[in-house]
């Protein structure tokens, strides 16, 4: 195409990329090109393939068959030594930073130049001070990473690209760890790149974020390259469209809350994590029946801490719970088990971590945390085909696919594993339910079913706690919202008077005050 | 990693990997000079070929039975229980102690509390590193060990300076009287030389019994979520110090089924170090098995075999070093064990082909 239309080749050029992992198909015959000096971002939903075609173009992977152009010239990437020779190089989602290390010996690992690294440092100082500035990315270079905020890491991860000659620069969900505020100033970053003739690949499932940056944009689905559409001629409803294959129904309008009596209440609750770290301090909530009640935050503000301590699992270093009017901690009887018996439910921020049991049947992550019910035992034993039949009727009610109880709970794609841990804990009955980062790797038809279930229980007078990281998710689900910073909680927004700019500054920990 | 179907899986992987470490001892055989058909058929024949020889297969295959459940045990709790060795011994000092000085019991009461002795010593030496892991934090892998060297030390002493006989030479404690001792199987048409004894039996019956405790009970199911993982465990309100003293117990106490087999079954008295390396023993036939009952009782067979048809190689074939059982048993850990996987993308290939 970049010759029909006389221009220079384009940057990358992807022709008919095929790889399979045993039964999964994950790419077929995708084509892809990527014009130099532009901004080209990549759609789906979780298991589209975007991450498998990534991992191709920077080594991680080999594609089965298929060819890559770089520059119009076919190269074969072997491992991300390769890529990084032809100037391919990939921020991670998670970043790849030694947090001990100061910026610039970061900057310099893999670069050093030389075996004594005075040299190199001099000339890497010198160089990150010209890219600093030819690029907005300002970082003390001899901060330590540890101490810097996640959205200068983030510059830090694009610095080291630039440094090491990036030409191409593949971002994968770049924006999840950031404030909206911050997330602008990535944006802006990546304009000065684009401006100064490099090629930006952007991976996400975030469609406003498509639209705000993007020159072009490219859709998958189900291992397939669906559409390529310039950007400034589609629109946010054609993409989600191409995305799932389907339209998606407009959410339905939220009956007003009504909110019954407190449920969960907590009062000047500190907690200190593994580390001795206090994470949480001296926090506040009060949670009433028939209510969902947001928290935001940027991730690692003390939400997941705060989470454990309401469900038992973290002891907090201070103050009181009560849940359904008894004060349970500070108590003696303050682990999950006995709160579950008191009828709370919690679904956990991290459910591979430790949500599900990946290397058991889903029969078996059915009963997790409930196994010493006697409903599944006979003759005293845990009888198989009890749990079974248990599992499979969570399947049936909640839609979880494939409905094989004897399927590894592992072999679940994100949303019906989500699915599986949501029935689990819902069927329960319980009258108050925790809930963290529900949707985090579900594709957007899980998301919808698993808000629809919220909203049921929300309706069936339960009290709901939210903890997410997606402000979309909170201001769609939330009747009130907390934002936490640093471990406190900033400000409570009513669902109404929520918008993306007000959070965004109290999750930056500026104060309402302050903001107005 | 290739995914085989699961009776290839189960029979077939660990069959051909038993078949790679045979036919790799058997060049070596070649290599330094023997004739390896002669050294493999008598390792057969002097295992498994006369009623005799297979008596003491299954003999030898009960101690491997027991340590392997204590070991197999504790790793479905995710706990590496290296200690089955001191475990096994101290269980011999309960042993001793109830058959010595419970003499006067009829053996139906006698050989009953003697057992719960040998499994309650055990289960004791056990539970103290468990108990150091849960309330302490010391890595349990470090302290059986540690706990390894102390029970050595302490029943040399206990053997040498209080248990032993006054007059005799011999570090040895008396022997124990006739009520305390289980029966033979002569019944079973072995011969009254083999030792194979009822312990046999029992650690059939702790095989079930383990199966049971750890698929079939919330408690079992607990211990499983425990092991694979803390963090699911905690999610769940699991006790996990509770869980990992409890099992460490219940490890030492299967490990403790070595001094029933050994001092009540066969030797009618507690000799210096006579658990010679069962424990140890068990965690490669723990490995092997898959850390699964069923498993454990095939590959403690296996061992058994080994051990006794190697004791007849040694005698049989003298041009053919002795040493040659240990390089075997050796091949065999690698082949199943730490090479477990090696076969199986080709296999996964081959049966895919076949099957579509």
């Amino acid at each position: 195409m970049g010759k029909a239309e006389g221009m220079a080749p384009p940057a990358i050029a992807l022709r008919g990329i095929e790889k399979r992992f045993g039964a999964v198909h994950a790419n077929r015959a995708v084509d892809l090109t990527v014009r130099r000096g532009t901004i080209h971002g990549i759609i789906g939903e979780n298991g589209a393939g975007k991450s498998t075609l990534m991992a191709i173009l920077h080594g991680f992977y080999q594609a089965d068959a298929g060819s890559i152009l770089v520059n119009g010239r076919e190269v074969a990437i072997r491992d991300s030594r390769d890529a990084i020779r032809l100037g391919i190089e990939m921020v991670h989602q998670h970043f790849m930073l030694v947090e001990r290390f100061t910026v610039l010996e970061n900057v310099m690992l893999g670069a050093e130049g030389g075996p004594l690294l005075a040299r190199g440092a001099a000339k890497a100082r010198a160089e990150l001070a010209r890219l600093g500035e030819a690029f907005g990315l300002r970082v003390d270079p001899d901060a330590r990473i540890e101490n810097l905020p996640v959205g200068a890491q983030q510059r830090v991860e694009i610095l080291k690209a630039l440094y090491r000659g990036a030409e191409l620069l593949i971002l994968d969900e770049p924006t999840g760890v950031l404030t909206p505020q911050e997330a602008d100033d990535l944006f802006r970053v990546l304009r000065a790149l684009r401006a100064q003739g490099r090629t930006v690949l952007l991976i996400t499932h975030k469609l406003r974020e498509i639209m705000a940056i993007t020159d072009r944009v490219s859709v998958m689905r189900a291992g397939r390259m669906v559409a390529h559409r310039e950007t400034a001629a589609t629109s946010v409803a054609e993409l989600g469209e191409l995305m799932i294959g389907r339209r998606l129904a407009a959410p339905a309008p939220r009956p007003a809350p009504k909110p019954g009596p407190v449920l969960l209440e907590a009062r000047n609750l500190s907690v200190r994590d593994a580390a001795g770290v206090e994470r949480v301090k001296g926090v506040d909530l009060a949670l009433r029946g028939g209510e969902i009640l947001g928290i935001a935050g940027v991730a690692g503000n003390g939400q997941g801490e705060l989470l454990e301590a309401l469900a038992g699992m973290r002891r907090p270093s201070a103050g009181e719970i009560r849940l359904g009017g008894q004060t349970v901690f500070p108590g003696r009887d303050f682990n999950p088990a006995a709160l579950r018996r008191q009828r709370l439910g919690h679904v956990p921020e991290d459910r591979l971590r430790s949500g599900l049991l990946r290397n058991a049947s889903a029969a078996e992550t059915a009963i997790l945390g409930y196994q010493d019910d006697p409903s599944w035992r006979r003759f005293g034993l845990l009888a198989p085909a009890a749990v079974a039949a248990h599992a499979a009727r969570l399947m049936r009610d909640y839609d979880v696919r494939p409905a094989d109880p004897a399927l590894r709970s592992a072999l679940f794609s994100g949303g019906n594993q989500q699915k599986l841990i949501l029935a689990r804990e819902i069927d329960r009955d319980p009258q108050v339910l925790l809930v963290g980062q529900p949707t985090r790797g579900v594709d957007i038809g899980g998301i919808d079913a698993i808000h629809q279930r919220l909203l049921a229980c929300r309706a069936a007078g339960k009290a709901v706690l939210l903890v997410s990281v997606e402000l979309d998710e909170i201001m769609a689900l939330a009747d009130r919202i907390l934002v936490m910073f640093d471990g406190r909680i900033m400000g409570e927004l009513a669902a109404a008077e929520a918008d993306e700019q007000r959070l965004g500054l109290l999750m930056a920990g500026v104060a309402p005050e302050r903001a107005a | 990693m290739g995914d085989v179907p699961r009776w290839a899986e189960l029979a077939l992987l660990p069959v051909l990997n038993l078949l790679l470490a045979l036919a790799l001892t058997a060049l070596l055989v070649l290599a330094t000079g023997g004739d390896p058909v002669a050294a493999l058929t008598a390792l057969a024949v002097g295992s498994l070929g006369s009623a005799d020889a297979l008596g003491y297969t299954l003999y030898y295959a009960t101690n491997m039975a027991f340590t392997g459940l204590a070991v197999a045990v504790a790793f479905q709790g995710g706990l590496f229980n290296i200690g089955a060795e001191g475990q096994a011994y101290l269980a011999g000092l309960g042993v001793t102690l109830a058959a010595l000085h419970l003499g006067f019991l009829p053996a139906a009461l006698l050989v009953p509390l003697a057992i719960a002795g040998g499994a309650a010593f055990g289960a004791a030496w056990a539970a103290i590193p468990g108990w150091l892991q849960a309330r302490r934090g010391s890595h349990i892998v470090i302290t059986t060990i540690m706990f390894n060297f102390l029970a050595a030390a302490l029943m040399v002493h206990l053997i040498v300076n209080l248990l032993t006989a006054p007059g005799s030479m011999a570090p040895e404690s008396p022997p124990f009287p006739e009520a305390a001792s289980l029966p033979g199987l002569a019944q079973l048409g072995f011969p009254s030389s083999a030792p194979v004894n009822l312990a046999l039996g029992l650690a059939v019956l702790a095989a079930l019994g383990v199966w049971l405790l750890v698929w079939r009970t919330p408690w079992g199911y607990a211990l499983r979520v425990m092991g694979q993982s803390p963090a699911v465990a905690s999610y769940a309100g699991i006790d996990q110090g509770r869980m990992i003293i409890l099992v460490m117990a219940l490890s030492g106490a299967l490990a403790g089924g070595v001094a029933v087999n050994e001092l009540l079954g066969a030797q009618h008295k507690l000799l210096l170090g006579f658990t010679s390396g069962y424990g140890f023993t068990g965690i490669a036939v723990a490995l092997m098995g898959r850390n699964h009952p069923a498993g454990v009782l095939l590959a403690a067979l296996l061992f058994g075999a080994l051990t006794q048809g190697g004791a007849e190689l040694a005698f049989e074939v003298p041009d053919v070093p002795s040493e040659i059982v240990v390089l075997i048993q050796g091949l065999v850990i690698l082949f199943t064990g730490a090479l477990g996987n090696m076969l199986r993308p080709a296999l996964a290939r081959v049966l895919g082909r076949a099957g579509g």
